[in-house]
């Protein structure tokens, strides 16, 4: 593993990552705010949110700066009028896709998806809602599934594989038929394979995944391992692609 | 819930046994191909190789074989049986037409000969057979036939006369591009794999996926002459140092699966896959793998994820294939078309190829014509024809002399060719200018009775359903477009509706994680630029133009 | 969980068809990565796969059951409920639907009452969509247990479901 400097250029502001670290995680690094919601620290990557696409000059595309290495002279631009106008769709498409009420929602104020509505300015929404009614899966004697508030993150099928290694969690379907299911797509409280570690859950952007027991106030994210995780992890996915 | 045990494998035992060819003894003289591939097949042109078969016996001509071929081409007009001494055609040959099947005797036995002259059609005279030089002329099920027209002479020749950088050369030299759809340079990808370095190995991996609907060449040449294909994966395992290949075919193609798993084992009896190739010390193992329907496995990358066993999404590139592909091998993957214009291109080489088609695309291109013209079928043309050739006179023009209207191409992602372009000539470059483009190879013809609206809601249907759903563009994007088009061909569109169709487009066009997403807003870009018209008449006369909407609200 | 190796997995039941597929599974070394083709085995062998096959897969190939699931679902041609002793797969490809493959289907849907991907009450005939069969040049097409129809109309499937 080679670790040598890049040096690259981001919204202007000239700065040094390592070879083969993301885009991303170099302008988390240099207080660059670059929206994600697939991404965390710690987990390997999935490029599924594309909220974290950016210009680089000289290509055409735009690029998904969590799966794109920086390079060096690279010149990155991670706001623009475009990137903004497809970010806001893209929070819209979400909110439209399942039921997200904040104001019921466990989440509320806790929640990453609303708080990135709040920071990108989504006012209103054109398109119509979706809004299939999904169950809720109450059946864990700690936990709780709500797939109404699912936004197919995968950051829960990723933790409980990669750090806890016992893959309960993954997708079942294709297309916007996709859920997420535990074991053989059976409630989570017959699961052979959960270990309780409540990982899953520590993980989850929005209200998706939430402790039984906790009123609406409490709902914010008690990560206390989360910052370790990274921390052994960093040396694996987190940094290098 | 009934249990596993209870349950039997559906339409068990319901297929019939297919009658075996007649092979004469000593000379042949002449021959009957009959069409044993899936269009004729449909037709029951297996019964149709039974009863000629008997009436061959029974008239005692025994100089004269009744052969099992693959397709003919002229679709349409199955079942087909070809007299290719004597350069005749019959068609519509029903099993129990005795007229028909008279008259093949008649021609068999040197009298009279009946059914068309093939010379004069002009379904075939503008053709030019590369790929399809063999299909119809061997039958897919004997080696015997497939080394008799000179099979694996271009496997010979590579591994017993040429380095691996001299056939990449060759390949380089040819201009030849995928056929897969992207049209990227074959030589250049083949270089890169060769390139590439590995301590366990590299892959070839053929794409058979063919899921583009109204597509159906890779099919036809599996079923036709598998062993080209094959012989080209083994040449491009040759040049790019990789010992093992897999053909990922769709399990829509039963046939196909059946002939591509003889042909390994008959090509591995005579030494050409395996061990050893043709007494060198090159090795080349090839397998099979079935996919289980799903579009989006065509995508390379979740062709690869398939392939080990794992839900079809795709990931991001790079890295891509030929860096790390299959258990994170530098791995090749090209189309079936592709692989099997290598044989031709190292026989006669890279110059001759190159002097087919126009500048940047070379060589033939496959397509299988299908929809409201009267030719359907599979046909090989130089690039660089025009589709008003295609269409009219390969095509034999519109079915009831009905009024074009417009071609697909592409597929999901393809486009809707208006008439303005009909001149204009076939290869990428033209094809994606005019906001189409090649795809793999399917062409549909549609008239006057086909709204384009209604196409362009019929394959967001597609997409929608064939989203892998990992990245949030394509999987709740093309859900809301459609339920935009759904609401402009039920006359309740507005026009802001369609500036929000329009910017939803650009958008998952541009931030989908796979060419499906990306792909998948170009029905509606094409049909919007040609006939922007007609989105027009639902939305503000809330008529539909070609009087394929109901407009009131009831399904289509 | 305690490891215990060299566990003896048993089949769901005694039924022969069982060896076949550990045969299979031997073949392929009972590697994960032959998911698909051992999944593609049991359905032929037993036409659908119910949570009990699917967890014998689990076990034998030591792949997480909901990868498993997530993996039978993701494929259309995957079934996870018994279909019926007879199919018949309307074909929706590009050709086929303009040159009427809605009616076919509507037709169908009304005679049978049935939606596409559902089986009769008396489990005899499923009634099946596919995108594109690759048989466009004899638009549309019918495949009814395997055999390919072409040019179909609303009578003439009429008369094919008929006979069955
Ligand atoms: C959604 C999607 C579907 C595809 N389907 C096919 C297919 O059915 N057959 C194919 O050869 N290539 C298909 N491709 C293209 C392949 O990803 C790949 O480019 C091709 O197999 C490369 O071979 P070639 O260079 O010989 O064309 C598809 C691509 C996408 C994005
Ligand atoms: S573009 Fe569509 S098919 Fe491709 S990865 Fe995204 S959701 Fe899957
Ligand atoms: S954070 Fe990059 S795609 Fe989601």
């Amino acid at each position: 593993m080679s670790d040598e400097v890049r040096t690259l250029v981001i919204d202007g502001r000239d700065v040094a990552g390592a070879s083969g670290q993301s885009i991303l995680s170099v302008a988390e690094e240099s207080g660059v705010f670059i929206p994600a919601l697939c991404h965390l620290a710690g987990l390997s990557e999935v490029g599924s949110c594309r909220l974290c696409m950016v210009e680089v000059e000289g290509t055409a595309r735009l690029v998904a700066s969590c799966v794109t290495a920086v390079e060096e002279g690279m010149k990155v631009t991670t706001t623009s009028e475009r990137l903004l106008a497809y970010r806001r769709r893209a929070i819209e498409l979400l909110f439209m896709e399942r039921n997200h009420v904040c104001s019921v929602c466990v989440a509320d104020n806790h929640c990453e998806l609303q708080e990135l509505a709040k920071t990108l300015g989504v006012t209103h929404f054109e398109l119509p809602p979706l809004h299939p009614a999904c169950d809720v899966d109450a059946t864990h004697e700690r936990f709780v599934l709500d797939h109404n508030r699912c936004i197919l993150c995968a950051r829960c099928v990723r933790v409980c594989d990669e750090i806890e290694g016992a893959h309960t969690w993954d997708i079942r379907g294709r297309g916007t038929g996709a859920r997420l299911i535990s074991d053989l797509g059976k409630p989570w409280g017959e699961s052979t394979t959960c270990t309780s570690c409540g990982k899953c859950v520590q993980v989850c952007p929005t209200g998706a995944l939430y402790e039984k027991g906790r009123s609406v106030a409490e709902g914010k994210r008690h990560r206390p391992y989360v910052p370790f995780l990274v921390a052994t992890n960093a040396l694996g996915t987190g940094r290098q692609l | 819930m009934s249990t596993i045990e209870d349950a039997r494998a559906p339409g068990e035992g319901a297929r019939r046994r297919p009658p075996e060819p007649l092979v004469p003894e000593g000379e042949r003289r002449v021959s009957a191909n009959v069409c044993q591939a899936a269009g004729c097949l449909s037709m029951q042109s297996d019964l149709v190789l039974g009863a000629l078969r008997d009436r061959v016996e029974a008239a005692g001509l025994s100089d004269v074989a009744v052969r099992r071929v693959g397709c003919l081409g002229l679709c349409a007009a199955g079942p087909l049986v070809e007299v290719p001494e004597l350069g005749r055609l019959f068609d519509h040959v029903q099993p129990d037409d005795g007229a028909a099947l008279d008259s093949l005797v008649t021609t068999l036995s040197g009298g009279e000969p009946g059914g068309q002259a093939m010379a004069k059609e002009p379904f075939f005279s503008h053709q030019v057979k590369v790929v399809l030089e063999r299909c119809g002329q061997v039958d897919p099920e004997r080696v015997e036939d497939y080394l008799d027209a000179g099979g694996y002479e271009a496997l010979t020749k590579t591994v017993t006369t040429m380095s691996p950088e001299e056939v990449i050369a060759e390949v380089v030299r040819s201009g030849l591009r995928g056929r897969g759809g992207a049209g990227y340079p074959t030589g250049l990808k083949w270089t890169t794999v060769a390139k590439a370095t590995s301590h366990d190995g590299k892959f070839v991996v053929c794409n058979a996926d063919e899921g583009d609907p109204g597509a159906f060449m890779d099919r036809s040449v599996l079923e036709s002459c598998p062993q080209q294909v094959l012989e080209g994966m083994a040449i491009a395992g040759y040049a790019v140092g990789a010992q093992h290949g897999y053909v990922y075919v769709r399990a829509e193609y039963p046939l196909a699966v059946k002939r591509l798993n003889s042909a390994i084992r008959q090509a591995e009896r005579s030494g050409f896959l395996g061990k050893q190739i043709a007494g060198t010390d090159f090795e080349f193992h090839v397998e099979v793998r079935i996919g289980a329907g799903a579009f989006v496995c065509g995508e390379e990358t979740a062709l690869l994820a398939s392939i080990q066993g794992g839900r079809g999404t795709p990931r991001p590139r790079p890295p891509y294939p030929a860096a790390s592909g299959l258990w994170g091998r530098p791995t090749l993957i090209n189309n079936v078309e592709t692989y099997a214009n290598v044989p031709p291109v190292v026989m006669r080489g890279g110059e001759w190829y190159g002097s087919i088609g126009t500048g940047k695309s070379k060589g033939t291109k496959v397509f299988a014509l299908a929809g409201a013209v009267v030719n359907t079928g599979l046909i090989e043309v130089p690039m660089g024809l025009s589709l008003r050739q295609i269409v009219f006179d390969i095509g034999g023009g519109l079915v009831g002399g009905k009024k074009f209207k417009a071609v697909q191409t592409g597929g999901p992602s393809g486009g809707c060719l208006p008439e303005e372009l009909l001149d204009m000539p076939i290869d990428y470059e033209s094809l994606a200018q005019a906001g189409s483009h090649m795809g793999s190879g399917g062409m549909i013809v549609m008239d006057e009775s086909t709204c384009m609206v209604d196409v362009a809601k019929y394959f967001m249907d597609f997409c929608r359903e064939e989203s892998c759903g990992k990245c949030l563009p394509c999987r709740a994007g093309t859900v809301q477009m459609y339920g935009l088009l759904d609401k402009i061909t039920r006359g309740r569109g507005t026009r802001h509706d369609l500036d929000t169709l329009q910017s939803l487009a650009e958008m998952v066009r541009t931030t989908s994680l796979c060419g499906l997403g990306q792909g998948a807003p170009n029905p509606v870009f094409s049909t919007l630029r040609y006939f922007r018209d007609e989105y027009l008449a639902h939305i503000d006369d809330h008529t539909c133009p070609a009087g394929a909407c109901r407009l009131d609200g009831g399904e289509r | 969980m305690v490891a215990t190796p060299a566990r003896t997995l048993s089949p769901p039941s005694d039924d022969k068809r069982w060896r076949q597929v550990e045969v299979r599974m031997r073949r392929l070394g009972h590697r994960p990565d032959g998911l698909i083709e051992v999944l593609h085995t049991v359905q032929e062998l037993f036409g659908f796969l119910d949570d009990s096959a699917l967890a014998f897969v689990s076990q034998s190939l030591s792949v997480p059951p909901s990868k498993v699931y997530g993996v039978a679902t993701f494929y259309s041609h995957f079934m996870l409920k018994p279909q019926g002793e007879h199919t018949c797969v309307v074909c929706t490809g590009t050709a086929c639907y303009i040159n009427g493959a809605g009616a076919l289907l509507a037709k169908l849907k009304e005679r049978l009452g049935l939606e596409a991907g559902g089986t009769t009450a008396d489990g005899k005939l499923s009634l099946l969509q596919a995108r594109c069969l690759g048989a466009c040049s004899m638009a549309p097409a019918v495949v009814v247990d395997g055999e390919v129809h072409g040019r179909v109309t609303p009578s003439s499937i009429a008369v094919l479901v008929e006979a069955l």
